[in-house]
């Protein structure tokens, strides 16, 4: 009966706010308000307008704040006072695109970006992550700790939770407008990211991503400890 | 002029004619002194002699710091100087050291050979007849390559001078400009974000050049600027732990990747975590006309890493 009722709602509400929106966005966003009333109103307040030491505002957040913290696992969090991390899904794809599009109602935030990293510059975004990102994720994606935070290592998030993550600045992590980071230079990002998931190990063994020479010193230790064994095995035998 | 060689011949005398007079006529010696090698001799003279040579021109080729393939020419002085050190004591070893070859059955008990053998050790002969010139020669040698291999010092900062470390570009009116040398607008800087900055015409390599730019309030006077090098060891403060949700999540700092050092930079820079011992140094900015960021005077405080009495420095232009 409450949800019936939320659907008339929002079906008088809507077509105030857009043109005209389809039937099933309409749907939707009946669907995700019930899912935040149940999920995130304890935190978020039961319009998304935050409460005091428990959850920011929702305003203004649009759908990409809510796409990232959702399908990355970092919401809904169990203590507010702990580092959101990646964790299990809890929703399924069709909840999530309901809890998004009611989220994106509050307010005027940001559409949900789709990076065209596949032509973008590797070697450019290299340069732009050393400068903005490496501080912190390190060159090899590998994420770290700072004072109070874990910081993620970045070989889990898909390009456009990367893509995300930089406009939102998610927990301590700062974030960058379109006008610091533009778009095209997002997309080098992501690009050097979906690199450095998979970079070119030529030794074979990875060993941290730095290069051949780690491999190396673990070649000679194992080479020194044979010839040392097989130096002990012909003294011992000239000794019988 | 005249004097003062007057005075350098005079020492030299000294130095090298002291004791001539006192040499002792040999004794009966149970080795024999064999025939001096004065050619050898010379030899040797003159291979300490190339030697103290390249260790000057080490010395020289730092001093002068403009060569080019300067590494190559230091390397070239030092390797030589050794090869010819190393020649030098061949020549000794080979030509003037007294030699002598005893063949007799090694004994049991040998307390009696030890001192035998010492005691030939300490009455040989010599076959130097230059002894003086040569040690001196040999001395001057070894002196000049230590002092060349101490040159190097010289360039872990300045030790008597050291002004240049407390010099800074900045100066009132100087504007502050992004890594493409665009002038940066004070409406431009966001919250939540941190920008690099650097002096306008000036040269970025200067340790007091780049700054960290962040927004702490709204308006105007929100924005703050700090030097981007970090008090404690001078790593850069490539890290701005920014809250999305100040209420349950720690409070902003400006973080140094190298040992986290963690300023405030609503506080003056204070440090909040780190081994950092004092504060980093905040920039006075002002807007012009055009809504730009200009500075308004020089740093807080000395800019860079910390060094004995670097607190009773200030930032100078």
């Amino acid at each position: 009966m409450k949800r019936l009722a939320l659907i008339l709602l929002v079906l008088l509400v809507a077509p105030a706010q857009a043109a005209a929106p389809p039937q099933g966005v309409v749907a939707n966003v009946a669907q995700g308000k019930s899912l935040y009333a149940a999920n995130c109103s304890r935190c978020h307040g039961s319009h998304g307008q935050g409460i005091r030491k428990q959850g920011p505002s929702l305003k203004d957040v649009g759908a990409l704040g809510a796409d990232f913290y959702v399908r990355t696992g970092y919401m809904p969090l169990d203590d507010p006072h702990t580092q959101p991390w990646r964790t299990r899904v809890l929703f399924s794809e069709q909840e999530i695109r309901a809890l998004v599009a009611y989220v994106a109602t509050i307010g005027h935030g940001p559409a949900i970006p789709t990076p065209q990293w596949r032509s973008a510059s590797v070697a450019a975004g290299n340069k732009l992550f050393t400068d903005h990102c490496a501080g912190c994720h390190q060159i090899a994606i590998a994420g770290g700790v700072l004072p109070g935070a874990r910081i993620p290592p970045l070989n889990q998030p898909t390009p456009r939770q990367i893509a995300e993550a930089v406009r939102v600045g998610p927990y301590l992590m700062p974030k960058f407008s379109p006008k610091a980071i533009t778009p095209t230079q997002l997309n080098d990002i992501v690009a050097y990211v979906q690199y450095a998931k998979h970079p070119d190990d030529r030794g074979g063994w990875a060993i941290g991503h730095l290069g051949p020479w780690p491999e190396g010193m673990v070649t000679w230790l194992l080479a020194a400890s044979v010839l040392v064994a097989t130096c002990l095995a012909i003294g011992r035998r000239l000794k019988a | 002029m005249s004097r003062a060689k007057a005075f350098l011949i005079a020492a030299l005398v000294l130095l090298l004619g002291k004791r001539r007079s006192k040499r002792e006529l040999p004794e009966h010696r149970i080795v024999p002194p064999g025939s001096p090698q004065r050619r050898a001799e010379t030899l040797v003279l003159l291979l300490f002699g190339a030697v103290t040579a390249c260790g000057v021109a080490f010395i020289v080729v730092y001093a002068i710091d403009q060569l080019g393939h300067q590494t190559q020419w230091l390397g070239l002085a030092l390797g030589l100087a050794f090869a010819l050190l190393a020649l030098a004591c061949i020549v000794i070893a080979r030509r003037l050291v007294v030699t002598e070859e005893l063949a007799e059955p090694y004994p049991e008990d040998h307390p009696d050979e030890v001192e035998t053998i010492e005691e030939i050790l300490d009455e040989s002969g010599s076959r130097f007849t230059r002894r003086r010139l040569v040690t001196l020669a040999g001395t001057g040698a070894l002196g000049t390559l230590f002092l060349a291999a101490l040159t190097p010092a010289l360039s872990l900062g300045p030790a008597l001078d050291t002004r240049a470390l407390t010099k800074t570009p900045w100066r009132r009116g100087r504007r502050l400009v992004d890594e493409s040398g665009k002038p940066i607008a004070a409406a431009d800087i966001e919250a939540e974000a941190f920008y690099t900055a650097y002096p306008e015409g000036a040269d970025r390599e200067l340790i007091g050049s780049p700054l960290v730019v962040v927004r702490i309030g709204p308006g105007n006077g929100g924005v703050v600027a700090y030097s981007k090098i970090c008090t404690h060891a001078g790593c850069a403060i490539a890290l701005y732990r920014k809250p999305t949700f100040p209420d349950t999540q720690p409070g902003p700092a400006l973080v140094c990747p190298c040992h986290y050092s963690s300023f405030d930079p609503a506080r003056n820079g204070k440090v909040i975590f780190g081994p950092a011992g004092r504060p980093l140094p905040r920039l006075p900015l002002e807007i012009d006309r055009d809504g730009n960021l200009r500075a308004a005077g020089n740093f807080s405080g000395p800019v860079g890493p910390s060094w004995s009495g670097v607190r009773q420095r200030g930032a100078r232009s």
